[in-house]
């Protein structure tokens, strides 16, 4: 037997047909180059997601929102009340820096990298928002739609911010989003509801991104 | 054999000259962790030798040679600091690197297009 006809022996044979039909078609290029082309994309995706998010960091933070809560729950004043939690709302951001470098330290990350940006650029706003309208509502006197603002608004922030991020984070966005409109059509519960958003629901996340993002 | 391989591997060999054969993509993007590399650093300004390694999910040895043969074809860019006393290898793709990528991905678009069109 010579070469050729051991060849087409083989070739033909209908066991191996399929995979000569596979080596030459022009379908199997096409679709070669677009599993390429998805392989970029979803690389780009990846390389574009921010993973330095402190889970650690949201767990402490939900530590001492807890017990800002209880300690405001106490005050006989709003503005007693107020002044509690703008005092966590700045021990809660020191918290939150101080872990976000020590994960990016330690994960061996670029800190300030483009989805890093990205993820700020998306997360201050609403957060901005929050502030200036608990000025103007303080002022108003419609203080008891505080609470409903801050998790309505943070919930935007983590919502918009999480899309450059883990899915972990914009499910928690979603999460302080609607905790956030109860308390606004429930104001009587805003305390209530800022202890379950910022104290437990940081804890719950905070400890799922530790577990499966590395702390 | 060995010879050439050397000068190849050395840091002066000369730069990687991509096909102008409009048939074939550049061989050295296509291999697979070359191509998630470029594709991870044209998203970035710099990444990190740590970053690329949990993007792409494989070995430093693999990214250390990978990221040598781009090095050499001047696609990217490698600059070694420390970083608290800790040695830190960051890299950039370079407006060749880039360059190469477009091309890359106008072959893989074209080949669609004219398989398609068939």
């Amino acid at each position: 037997m010579n070469c050729s006809a051991s060849r087409h022996k083989v070739l033909d044979a209908a066991e191996y047909r399929h995979y000569s039909e596979a080596v030459i078609t022009p379908v199997s290029l096409e679709s070669r180059a677009a599993e390429n082309l998805r392989y970029i994309r979803e690389t780009i995706e990846r390389a574009n997601t921010f993973t330095a998010v402190p889970g650690w960091g949201g767990l402490w933070m939900g530590v001492t929102s807890i017990a800002a809560g209880v300690l405001a729950s106490r005050q006989a004043d709003f503005s007693g009340w107020l002044l509690i939690w703008l005092a966590e709302a700045s021990v809660a951001l020191t918290i939150g820096i101080v872990a976000l470098r020590l994960k990016a330290r330690a994960t061996g990350q670029v800190l300030w990298s483009r989805p890093a940006r990205k993820f700020a650029l998306a997360f201050a706003p609403p957060v901005a928002a929050a502030g200036v309208l608990t000025v103007a509502l303080w002022r108003a006197g419609a203080g008891a739609v505080i609470p409903g603002t801050w998790l309505a608004l943070y919930g935007v922030a983590v919502m918009g911010a999480g899309a450059f991020s883990v899915p972990a984070v914009p499910t928690m966005g979603v999460g302080f989003l609607v905790l956030g409109c109860i308390a606004l059509l429930l104001p009587s519960f805003g305390n209530l509801a800022l202890i379950c958003g910022f104290g437990v629901m940081h804890i719950v996340f905070g400890l799922i991104i530790t577990r499966r993002h590395g702390g | 054999m060995a010879k050439a391989n050397a000068a190849r591997n050395s840091p002066g060999a000369a730069p990687h000259v991509p096909s102008r054969n409009a048939e074939q993509p550049d061989r050295l993007i296509h291999e697979h962790v070359r191509l998630g590399m470029m594709s991870a650093l044209a998203a970035n300004d710099a990444l990190t030798f740590v970053d690329i390694r949990n993007i792409l999910q494989t070995t430093d040895g693999n990214i250390s040679v990978h990221a040598r043969k781009l090095e050499q074809a001047g696609y990217i860019r490698c600059t070694k600091s420390f970083q608290d006393r800790v040695p830190r290898t960051e890299f950039a793709l370079t407006a060749a690197g880039r360059r190469a990528l477009n091309r890359y991905l106008d072959h893989m678009e074209a080949l669609i297009r004219a398989v398609r069109d068939r």
